[in-house]
């Protein structure tokens, strides 16, 4: 099925090979890392994690959202999202990879990587973190890849399919609340230190990734006129609008929570983030435009007639996407280290270096993606 | 004839493996070198020990870092003249900054001139070993956290979950921060996490810790917190003392005199 993806026009092959270069930069840039260690990056002693754990969290949250067109079209029997489920669970696959690739480029000692495995501890966050996410990234490739090729073969998918699908709907669930748990547990870090944090991750990534799912679907249709159906796609903006609504209120909930308690600790990461703190000011217009952006695109969302547009569906989820990726990804990172322990203020700033490697990684990410729905499209359309 | 001999193969084979086997299992007896085990002898009775340290901070002058220099020196801490790759095992601070949420109003001058030392607490309630992935960092039988320095691999969280900022991560190679190499202690490995080790390398040789031994002051006190007859702990019934942060549960093994 695979020899589907290595016929394709030009402008296929333009695409494939500019994801190549960005990879080759990318793995230059890793390169320069491994041999002089994470002191190339912008992360030191008071920001510990930076850029790279920052797109791990956001993108766990897109690898969850393909639930939101697993659940209706296998449980609920929406025909309407017969051919939106395969790009969900492909993207998942994609999006779980870019994850692990993340946590790698992070490490300190990527060599020892197994090192979890050999020691299993299962009183550690990662140790959960890494079964769901690799449980999560087989379920989604094995369920998507059978179904296709049974499909491919014009006969009905072997009944062993059913069961794993089923069940990569709690294990969505899953790898965005045990991400959640990474943060919520650790004890003086007053950002991660609440009880929401795993509702608002799931939230957000529904709102996210379903947007970059109908991202995704509507880029299909532009360049090779398959589509998925207007129909699925206004179904996923109204999940989507649901799932924003709820995340923007429980951001706003934190909100209160600080400021009407009054508690210094509580306040401070929010008072860093979204109006400075001591003279430090880095990340207030980053946080202010995130949320202006993420509640305009709502309003869009919501006023009559628009999702139907695909150029306002696009913007709009164009928005929620850019949004929730500031937020919850870059904020919400960095937000947990300001201030430090010892209540000392650090600012942090990407280097180029760290920048290649996390562009790397999306281009890693976007070449699976593109080779698997070429392979999707290509069954579909039935060339 | 193919048969027989892959069935020869197979056999001698199964012969050699048998063979080796069987001789590992006696192999102690024949050892070349005879085998002293003393550190089997004596079983730890793990939480028998609790090593604690008193900071006598009336007694600390501001302007003396003897001890940061002992440990750091003894420890092979790189010194790399940035804030960015700091590494450090013990270090001072101002009193806001070490006690940040016991800051009451009006305090007296001298206590806000005054500096206060931080190190890791060794905590009896570990956040850090509770989220490292490897148990590369754990609590051993008498009460010190420790690190194994080969097993990390440098995921930080140690350092996210530390409430106490006592942790320092090699964000590169160490030894190119050392300027005065010591015999004492083994150099890290760039990508691994460090902290202060109470001086488990020095207490097997019967030796306090290094910071303790180099105050001269005599204003840190070292020793067994479960043995009520210590000199840290009539010391802890005779003074007023604070522990860091004592809110988050963590039960830090070090404790202050302000």
């Amino acid at each position: 099925m695979i020899e589907k993806a290595l016929k394709g026009n030009r402008n296929y092959w333009a695409w494939i090979a500019s994801l190549l270069a960005v990879i080759a930069v990318g793995i230059t840039a890793y390169n320069r890392q491994h041999w002089f260690g994470l002191t190339v990056t912008g992360m030191g002693r008071d920001v510990s994690w930076g850029f790279y754990i920052a797109q791990f969290t956001f993108l766990v949250g897109v690898a969850a959202s393909a639930v939101m067109v697993v659940i209706p079209y296998y449980l609920h029997n929406r025909k309407e999202f017969s051919k939106t489920v395969i790009i969900g669970e492909f993207m998942a696959v994609a999006a779980t990879l870019m994850c692990l690739l993340f946590i790698l480029a992070d490490m300190g000692r990527p060599d020892r990587v197994l090192n979890v495995l050999l020691y299993p501890s299962p009183h550690s966050m990662v140790f959960w973190d890494v079964m769901v996410l690799n449980g999560y990234f087989v379920i989604n490739l094995v369920s998507g890849w059978t179904v296709l090729g049974a499909e491919r073969r014009g006969v009905p998918p072997p009944s062993w399919v059913k069961p794993v699908i089923y069940l990569s709907i709690p294990w969505a669930v899953s790898i965005h609340t045990v991400t959640a748990f990474l943060y919520a547990g650790l004890p003086g870090r007053h950002l991660w230190l609440t009880a929401v944090l795993a509702p608002r991750f799931l939230a957000s990534a529904f709102a996210a990734g379903t947007s970059l799912l109908i991202l995704v679907t509507l880029v299909i249709k532009q360049c090779t006129g398959f589509d998925t159906g207007k129909e699925a796609r206004e179904k996923l903006a109204v999940i989507v609008t649901y799932a924003g609504i709820v995340n923007f209120f429980m951001i706003g909930t934190e909100f209160f929570t600080a400021f009407y308690s009054h508690v210094p600790s509580h306040m401070h990461s929010l008072q860093y983030l979204f109006f400075g703190l001591e003279g430090h000011y880095t990340l207030v217009p980053f946080m202010w435009f995130s949320l202006l952006l993420g509640l305009g695109s709502l309003v869009v969302l919501l006023l009559p007639g628009r999702k139907s547009s695909p150029k306002w569906l696009a913007a709009a989820c164009t928005g929620l996407v850019v949004s929730i990726w500031i937020d919850k990804g870059v904020g919400l990172i960095l937000g947990g280290f300001v201030p430090s322990p010892l209540e000392e203020i650090v600012d942090y700033q990407p280097t180029l270096t760290e920048i290649g490697v996390t562009l790397g990684i999306w281009a890693i990410g976007l070449l699976v993606l593109t080779l698997l729905l070429k392979v999707a499209v290509s069954v579909k359309s039935q060339e | 004839m193919n048969k027989e001999r892959r069935e020869f193969i197979r056999k001698t084979g199964l012969g050699v493996l048998a063979g080796i086997c069987a001789s590992s299992a006696f192999m102690p007896a024949f050892s070349l070198e005879e085998t002293v085990l003393p550190a089997w002898d004596e079983k730890p009775v793990p939480g028998k020990i609790r090593w604690g340290m008193l900071i006598d901070t009336r007694k600390c002058l501001n302007e003396c870092s003897e001890c940061v220099a002992k440990c750091h020196f003894v420890h092979n801490v790189p010194d790399f003249g940035n804030r960015k790759d700091e590494v450090k095992w013990i270090w001072k601070s101002s009193y806001e900054h070490v006690f940040p949420t016991s800051t009451q109003q009006f305090r007296t001058s001298d206590v806000l001139q005054r500096s206060f030392l931080a190190l890791c607490n060794h905590c009896a309630e570990a956040p850090c070993t509770r989220a490292c992935p490897t148990e590369a960092t754990f609590r051993r039988w008498d009460g010190i956290v420790s690190m194994d320095y080969h097993r990390c691999i440098g995921c930080r969280f140690c350092m996210a979950a530390c409430p106490y900022g006592s942790r320092s991560f090699n964000w590169r190679d160490p030894r190119e921060g050392i300027k005065l190499a010591s015999v004492d202690y083994p150099t890290r490995e760039q990508g691994v996490v460090e902290k202060c080790n109470f001086c488990s390398d020095r207490l097997v040789r019967g030796l306090i810790p290094a910071c303790a031994e180099s105050c001269p002051q005599k204003a840190l006190t070292f020793g067994d917190l479960n043995d009520p007859k210590s000199d840290i702990r009539v010391l802890l019934e005779s003074n007023n003392t604070m522990q860091r942060k004592p809110e988050l549960g963590t039960k830090p093994s070090v404790f202050y005199i302000i």
